[in-house]
């Protein structure tokens, strides 16, 4: 700490670091729940700061004031945190790989489409935000819709537009690889696919 | 108060004549700020208003979030600008065990500023960064609050109680509703 610090006038304006994963100054980084990419990441952009805050010594001095107690309970949340984390990022992952996006041509009258896509929302995409994008760029109308088993939502474009989505997806959404795209035609109301 | 993230409303440009007034304000509440007020809120530059939840106004130069008001209250300072000039504001410090608490958005408690690792400018051991110039902080006085071990400081807030009963009664909350490092406030991305 820099206690003894007197103020001068043109004092220049102390320059901290922030963390390039968690964003914080990195000596709070303990308490994101990220520490171990926040430390690899402080290795590889600032490794004077990096031994400096994570050498065995800073830590067992950063706890010398805390009960025993206190200490043990202060390192389990951190490793509960961290360990939470690092699961919801697993999960996210594997979740992702296995979700599907249909995009489903219905009949809904004689020659009268419409296109229902599902399952944007897993890949993080936010449902209003494509609905109004697809309405504006197909020239029709498109909303977010309950689904048929009241679920989820779903977006719902009047016309059959299912090559233009599909198109369109690829060319934003790279985050929604091609392979768990399905096109899916309904036209006669036989079991689909689709949820 | 930014307990949650969030999404900014409308963006407007502050006048002139309101530019000179938060200029005023900003001196006013924090003086030892003086020196550095160009470099901070340069005259000839445009500041931005950012309308955010709860009746927070924001003000931004180009991306950056400056000061931040709610309603009538005080103009509190960014946590970024806090950590260019941390010797422009009163501060106290809490213990090692109370960041996680305040990092995760609780209400800033007494005791974790009256115990041994906590400074308050009542303290003996206060020193120049805590000693305030020896002078108690009264409720409703801003505070920029460091952290014991840490250099830089967590969270900025109003003091609920002043310093001087903090040290009578040893317990109650010191400040709510704070901004604190990686709030929404924090984490605000305008560009
Ligand atoms: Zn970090």
């Amino acid at each position: 700490m820099t206690d003894t610090a007197t103020a001068t006038d043109a004092r220049p304006p102390k320059h901290v670091v922030y963390c390039g994963v968690c964003t914080l100054p990195p000596e709070y980084c303990e308490y994101g729940g990220t520490t171990k990419k926040c430390s690899e990441w402080l290795v590889a952009n600032h490794p004077d700061l990096h031994s400096h805050l994570y050498s065995e010594d800073a830590a067992t001095k950063g706890m010398s004031n805390l009960s025993l107690d206190a200490q043990k309970r202060a390192e389990k949340d951190a490793q509960k945190k961290a360990a939470k984390a690092e699961a919801a990022e697993a999960r996210e992952k594997t979740q992702r790989a296995a979700s599907k996006v249909y995009i489903k041509r219905v009949e809904r009258n004689k020659r009268k489409y419409v296109t229902e896509v599902s399952g944007l929302e897993a890949f993080g995409l936010d449902l209003k935000k494509i609905a109004k994008e697809f309405g504006k760029k197909f020239a029709t109308g498109s909303s977010v819709t309950k689904n048929a088993g009241g679920t989820g939502d779903e977006i719902t474009v009047q016309g059959d537009v299912s090559d233009d989505i599909f198109d369109w997806l690829q060319e934003h959404h790279a985050e929604v690889p091609e392979d768990n795209i399905e096109l899916i035609e309904d036209k006669k109301k036989k079991a689909s696919a689709g949820p | 108060m930014f307990k949650k993230e969030f999404v900014p409303g409308s963006r407007s440009k502050v006048k002139s004549s309101a530019q000179r007034a938060i200029r005023a304000k900003v001196l006013e509440t924090y003086p030892k700020l003086e020196p550095h007020l160009d470099d901070i809120l340069p005259k000839k530059e445009q500041l931005d208003l950012l309308k955010i939840p709860d009746r927070v106004s924001l003000y931004c130069l180009g991306g950056e979030p400056l000061f931040w008001q709610h309603m009538d209250d005080p103009v509190m300072p960014h946590l970024k600008v806090i950590h260019k000039y941390p010797w422009a504001f009163p501060r106290i410090r809490i213990d090692r065990g109370a960041i996680r608490f305040v990092l995760s958005g609780a209400t800033l408690m007494v005791p974790g500023l009256t115990s041994p690792g906590g400074r308050l400018p009542g303290d003996e051991e206060a020193g120049d960064g805590y000693g305030n110039g020896g002078k108690e902080l009264e409720a409703g006085e801003v505070v920029v609050v460091e952290a014991e071990g840490k250099e830089t400081a967590c969270m900025v807030g109003v003091l609920k109680m002043g310093t001087q009963e903090m040290e009578e009664k040893k317990k109650g909350p010191g400040i709510e509703n704070g901004h604190y490092v990686g709030d929404g406030l924090w984490k605000l991305d305008l560009n």
